[in-house]
């Protein structure tokens, strides 16, 4: 039965990385969880891509981070943090569309 | 059985310091943790209170986003703290921004809580970050270049033009040659977060990768433990093999999975953290459980840099900024409100012209917080709230940019709105001085040949 990543994960976050940047924190509690999602591949460069409807090129870093079971990308802004119009100076609520995100069984 | 390093040293040799907050000022510390922490025997009192994550704004304008009261708060009791034990305190990137202002603030509420509480006489350090513009310019001028961070195009003339101010990230220089020269308190100008906890641990003989890390996991505090908390005290340990932080809010613990999941924190990936003169790999890095609330962690590595490469952080203004809201109800509006505020760009285009100001739309209730990110941006809600910015050279011409932009979406002309009397709702209608538009327009490194460079350091004594 497929699942929510919602329902997977234990921390899903968006945060600054520096003033160009949002990282993007998916971790979880089991490594059982950590490994179902990774190698399920829903949160892959191509499916994040997918996700927030980017192109390839605004990921800049996507790993999987064994010791804390997560899988963390960080993406490019197109403006700096705080630049006027910026509705998110710290990146923080960046990260709802990855809740809904379905996992396969 | 292994005894918490709460109540005793793991290794004859060590550095124990204590953290109350990650971004001190931006909210009070919670004083019940950090008492538990001053009573566990710590070297020195730490923190960091510097962030970007405020926006460019503050460094732009020079001035704080804290309250004052909550930094001297926090201050206060670390000084107390701090004085009562007899232990160094360390402040980095005072004031939000670190430029002198905030620097010279700080040091002034320090030397005033000295005079408040009568305190015996102490030595303070501090030094400033900010650089010149000028300085910039010449090192440009002369062919130097000063390269961007984050995929950023070299700095050019143009861009240092429209810069208010910049400041450049310390590392640990500074900090150990105010402890040279027997500072108690330091407070720092603008400064790598790790520094403040990597100096004293470096001056007394830890190696580089191990002290590096101590302030990488050091530098916000309770964000490194769980369950989340923000503001809580911890105490982190040192010693020739390891390094140890342990949560003293008695509901936190510093876990295997908390420590290591804060490595990533507001960081683009977890294995590198850099500063002046190299960075840390945390690749290899192994995470124990100590005890309940202590995590121990071996295996940074140390990277020095070929050369030495200051962080340059920069501000400029874009302009005066006024802001305005209207609600939208109406469903055939929401589902074309997109001519809608084309209709009113376009008579602050026909007042105006196409340059010489911002005019910024938010629509909360469809893509506000996301924008082009949002994936439900074709699924808006019932209703929808429209905030806009308008950014001009002045506060006139920015008040006209806004009111226009705002008010022209009322007579906005859709041929299918059925309603009349009115295209949006105004829980005001006005609009409303903002702070300043401000754009970081500086995110680079330039070459330096002496780390001390740019960072001049003070003494000075307090207390009677």
């Amino acid at each position: 039965m497929s699942a929510r990543l919602f329902d997977l994960a234990k921390t899903i976050r968006s945060k600054n990385a520096g003033v160009d940047r949002i990282t993007f924190d998916v971790i979880f509690a089991d490594r059982a969880a950590y490994e179902r999602v990774r190698a399920s591949g829903v949160l892959s460069r191509e499916a994040v891509c997918r996700i927030f409807g980017i192109a390839p090129d605004r990921i800049t870093d996507h790993v999987a981070f064994d010791p804390a079971l997560a899988i963390k990308f960080t993406i490019r802004r197109l403006q700096p943090s705080g630049s006027p119009g910026d509705a998110d100076i710290f990146g923080s609520q960046q990260y709802g569309p990855l809740l809904d995100v379905l996992v396969p069984d | 059985m292994t005894v918490s390093i709460q109540h005793q040293r793991s290794a004859n040799r060590t550095v124990r310091i204590v953290c109350p907050n990650g971004h001190l000022g931006f909210a009070p510390i919670r004083t019940a943790s950090f008492e538990i922490g001053l009573t566990s025997m710590p070297d020195l009192v730490c923190a960091d209170s510097g962030s970007c994550d405020i926006g460019p704004g503050p460094l732009g304008e020079d001035v704080s986003c804290s309250p004052l009261a909550w930094q001297t708060h926090d201050l206060e009791h670390m000084l107390l703290g701090a004085r009562r034990l007899g232990v160094p305190m360390i402040i980095g990137s005072a004031g939000d921004t670190g430029t002198n202002s905030r620097v010279d603030l700080f040091v002034r509420i320090i030397q005033e809580l000295a005079a408040k509480y009568a305190l015996p006489r102490f030595r303070i350090g501090w030094f400033h970050s900010e650089v010149s513009k000028d300085r910039l310019a010449a090192h440009i001028a002369q062919g130097g270049v000063i390269d961007g961070l984050d995929g950023r195009a070299p700095l050019d003339a143009a861009t240092l033009d429209a810069t208010d101010r910049v400041v450049a990230v310390a590392g640990v220089h500074p900090y150990i040659a105010l402890l040279d020269a027997g500072a108690d308190v330091i407070i720092g100008g603008r400064s790598s977060d790790c520094a403040i906890f990597a100096a004293p641990a470096l001056r007394a003989g830890f190696p580089p990768a191990l002290a590096y890390y101590y302030g990488k996991v050091m530098e916000c505090a309770s964000f490194c433990a769980e369950p989340y908390g923000g503001k809580e005290s911890v105490l982190g340990e040192i010693t020739m093999e390891d390094v140890k932080v342990a949560a003293m809010a008695p509901e936190q613990r510093c876990t295997i999975a908390s420590v290591a999941a804060h490595a990533m924190y507001e960081r683009s990936n977890p294995f590198h953290e850099y500063f002046l003169g190299g960075h840390i790999d945390m690749g290899a890095c192994v995470y124990e459980q100590y005890d309940e609330r202590t995590c121990r962690i071996t295996g940074p590595r140390f990277v020095p840099a070929d050369e030495l490469r200051v962080k340059l952080e920069g501000a400029g203004k874009v302009g005066e900024r006024f802001v305005g809201m209207v609600g939208v109800r109406d469903p055939y509006t929401i589902a074309h409100i997109d001519d809608v505020i084309g209709w009113a760009r376009a008579k602050v285009v026909e007042r105006f012209g196409e340059t010489g100001y911002e005019l910024h739309y938010t629509v909360y209730g469809r893509d506000g917080v996301m924008g082009a990110l949002e994936p439900l941006r074709d699924k808006p809600g019932h209703e929808l709230c429209i905030v806009v910015q308008g950014i001009a050279h002045d506060n006139e011409m920015a008040r006209e940019v806004c009111m226009t932009g705002l008010r022209q979406m009322f007579y906005a002309r859709l041929p299918q709105v059925k309603g009349t009397a009115g295209g949006v709702a105004f829980a005001f209608d006005e609009v409303m001085q903002a702070s300043p538009g401000f754009r970081w327009t500086v995110n680079h490194t330039m070459r330096v040949d002496d780390p001390m460079a740019l960072f001049p350091t003070f003494i000075a004594e307090a207390g009677s």
